[in-house]
């Protein structure tokens, strides 16, 4: 195996969360509500995805209590915000401070265990493919998924007529509403995908990544999926290309400094912000055509008049 | 403020705070941890000394521990916290912690405080160590026996004297038995990210070392050389959970004595500012036991090791030459403390730029 093909390998694996996390969050803030949750939703996935295939003995059935999990747990977010009509930005940081919490205490008896890992699923021919095959096709099921996930959220969000509604909502709850668009029963169901989402995100860290549980283990990678769907502007191609940009830079700059290039070291950790920030400086130049896509409702409450 | 700390307080010390009366008349010792007390490493190893300590002392003492306090500002909330809730002695267990601890122990007057592995007192503040380069000497001539290649690589964290000792001792050690012998660093900038770790694991494997070391705190690393099929030393406890064929073997930070008897002099009163710096021979630190490799290599490690706890050897002791060829020590001269405690520069044969 060359030294490409091994980046590029790591580059997946690193990606992958940021990429599932964020393509969950996007479709949550399409609807117009602003999820600062993800980080609390992706751990109680990777506790609960640990958990279960510790217990069970299958991965496969941890990767859906990771899904399940986080699914569960959104829904607390959504029941305070969308019933209740908390302030999302608060709520949803106390859903990152409790997931965090929550999944220590969880996973504590399941510390130090040996993880299980989900074992990657050649496809047939497709695998035989010189260079491609062992990169892309020759991975586990989580990355099949993402890919499968943001084609589908592309097709929903833009040419089904669901998919429109939810746009509607996000753009404008009075007008969907008026129009008789459930607009909390849309909402209810676009939190639950984006907890879904990063539960599976989760799984992926303890049952791909690192397949282990440590308390925390998820390091700040949901508030970087939450920064993924800005970079994006909402466009869910848009976000693959980033969640891989910023796993690419991370990934080389540790190549970098192994190969001994000199660089100091603080620069280069630095680089996958960096070049996130000039992307974004790049695409917000085209001041319209950012407006036309952020959802015009995006964390503002919706009471309907009854 | 109160019910806040009951939360975060060991279930020891919610014991302690139930049985009410008694309760008050014990002295309370307290902790601050920088990760969590079950990561697996350097935290772990510091709350298995509070269990320790705990167990010692119980009729006299009740503990109290924060984990996962980030270093910086929210430390000196921490730590002030602490202070304020009555708790006598106060273990602060990150070199990041220093300035918060001095800033606190100013405040703080009556309040006894010890820092680990910084080096800055006070009249209330004191400082312990422990020599764990020893042990990376030993792990650097287990790496250049058991290398086919002779490049391993080195997971590091942050650019603080601490860790350059590190890299130090481990290149003087495998250069004692392969005066060619190579090592690649990668700084992760962080303590406590399994997945950057592992990030940083692959690259190095994926770059030719056959060896891996880590000074940063969880087993992921561990576990990418298990998967790749190399061999790995395990950091501040051991892990040889996570790499039951891998580990070679791992510096186990054993702080319990040194808690027990600095919390005994403290309760009869003979607390006094020390810089203490233990090593081996004090049994602070320990090394795992010796697996994975063969004998020849087992009997060198033990060797080396019975030679540094009775003093005959220490790692640095020239002749020894800067990383840019200048002199450092010369032949026979060993290095004082406080160069090794301020250490900034690398020595001769570390392939890497130290970051300023």
């Amino acid at each position: 195996m060359g030294i490409v093909e091994a980046i590029l390998l790591s580059v997946i694996t690193a990606a992958t969360p940021l990429v599932l996390a964020a393509i969950g969050e996007l479709v949550t803030e399409r609807s117009g509500v602003l999820n600062l949750g993800v980080e609390g939703m992706m751990i109680m996935g990777a506790v609960s995805a640990f958990a279960i295939t510790q217990i069970t003995g299958s991965p496969y059935l941890g990767m859906l209590a990771g899904v399940a999990c986080g699914a569960l747990f959104s829904q607390l977010f959504a029941f305070l915000t969308l019933t209740l009509v908390a302030n999302q930005v608060a709520t949803g940081l106390a859903l990152t401070l409790l997931g965090i919490g929550v999944s220590g205490m969880m996973g504590e008896s399941f510390l130090g265990m040996q993880g299980i890992k989900l074992q990657p699923i050649a496809i047939p021919l497709l695998a035989d493919i010189p260079y491609l095959g062992p990169l892309l096709f020759r991975q586990d099921i989580i990355f099949y998924l993402s890919i499968a996930i943001v084609a589908g959220v592309h097709w929903f969000l833009f040419r089904s007529r669901a998919g429109l509604k939810l746009r509607a909502v996000g753009d404008s709850h009075a007008s969907a509403h008026a129009l008789g668009v459930s607009v909390i029963r849309t909402r209810y169901l676009a939190v639950m995908f984006g907890g879904a989402c990063a539960g599976l995100a989760g799984a992926q860290l303890s049952l791909v990544y690192t397949p282990q549980w440590v308390e925390n283990m998820s390091a700040g990678r949901g508030w970087i999926a939450l920064a993924l769907v800005v970079f994006s502007s909402w466009r869910p191609w848009r976000l693959v290309a980033g969640g891989y940009l910023f796993g690419a830079v991370s990934i080389s700059q540790l190549h970098a400094q192994a190969f001994g290039l000199g660089i100091p070291s603080q620069l280069l950790s630095s680089l996958p912000y960096v070049a996130t920030i000039v992307v974004l400086i790049l695409i917000s130049h085209n001041r319209r055509m950012t407006l036309i896509n952020t959802p015009a409702s995006l964390g503002k409450p919706f009471v309907p008049d009854r | 403020m109160k019910k806040l700390l009951l939360v975060l307080a060991s279930s020891a010390a919610a014991i302690g705070f139930a049985t009410g009366a008694s309760a008050q008349e014990k002295a309370k010792i307290c902790f601050v941890y920088v990760g969590a007390k079950t990561d697996g490493g350097w935290t772990q190893a510091h709350d298995i000394g509070r269990q320790e300590l705990e167990t010692a002392l119980a009729d006299k003492i009740e503990t109290q521990y924060l984990e996962s306090v980030p270093e910086g500002p929210d430390a000196e909330r921490a730590i002030e916290r602490l202070a304020r809730s009555g708790c006598g002695l106060i273990f602060t267990t990150s070199f990041g912690f220093m300035d918060a601890t001095i800033k606190i122990a100013q405040k703080f007057p009556d309040v006894k405080f010890e820092h680990a592995t910084g080096y800055k007192t006070a009249p209330n503040v004191a400082t312990y160590n422990s020599r764990f380069y020893e042990g990376r000497y030993i792990q650097g001539q287990i790496a250049a026996k058991m290398s086919q290649k002779g490049v391993a690589g080195y997971i590091a964290s942050f650019p603080i004297p601490e860790v350059v000792m590190g890299i130090n001792a481990f290149v003087i050690g495998a250069r004692s038995v392969n005066p060619d012998f190579k090592i690649k660093v990668v700084w992760a900038n962080t303590w406590f990210d399994p997945g950057k770790e592992a990030d940083a694991a692959k690259a190095l494997v994926d770059q030719g070392v056959d060896i891996l070391t880590q000074h940063t705190d969880t087993t992921a690393p561990m576990q990418v050389a298990a998967e790749r099929g190399i061999k790995a030393f395990g950091q501040a406890s051991d892990m040889i959970k996570a790499g039951p064929e891998t580990q070679l073997t791992a510096i186990v930070d054993t702080w319990g004595a040194y808690y027990i008897k600095r919390t005994q002099a403290f309760l009869d009163g003979k607390w006094e500012t020390t810089s203490s710096w233990d090593g081996l021979k004090d049994g602070i630190l320990t090394m795992a036991p010796y697996t994975n490799m063969p004998d020849d290599v087992k009997k060198l490690a033990e060797e080396t090791e019975a030679k540094i706890k009775s003093g005959e050897l220490k790692p640095f002791t020239g002749p020894l030459k800067k990383q840019d060829g200048s002199e450092w020590l010369a032949a026979g001269a060993a290095s004082d403390d406080g160069t090794l405690l301020g250490m900034n520069f690398y020595v001769e044969g570390v392939d890497d730029q130290l970051p300023k």
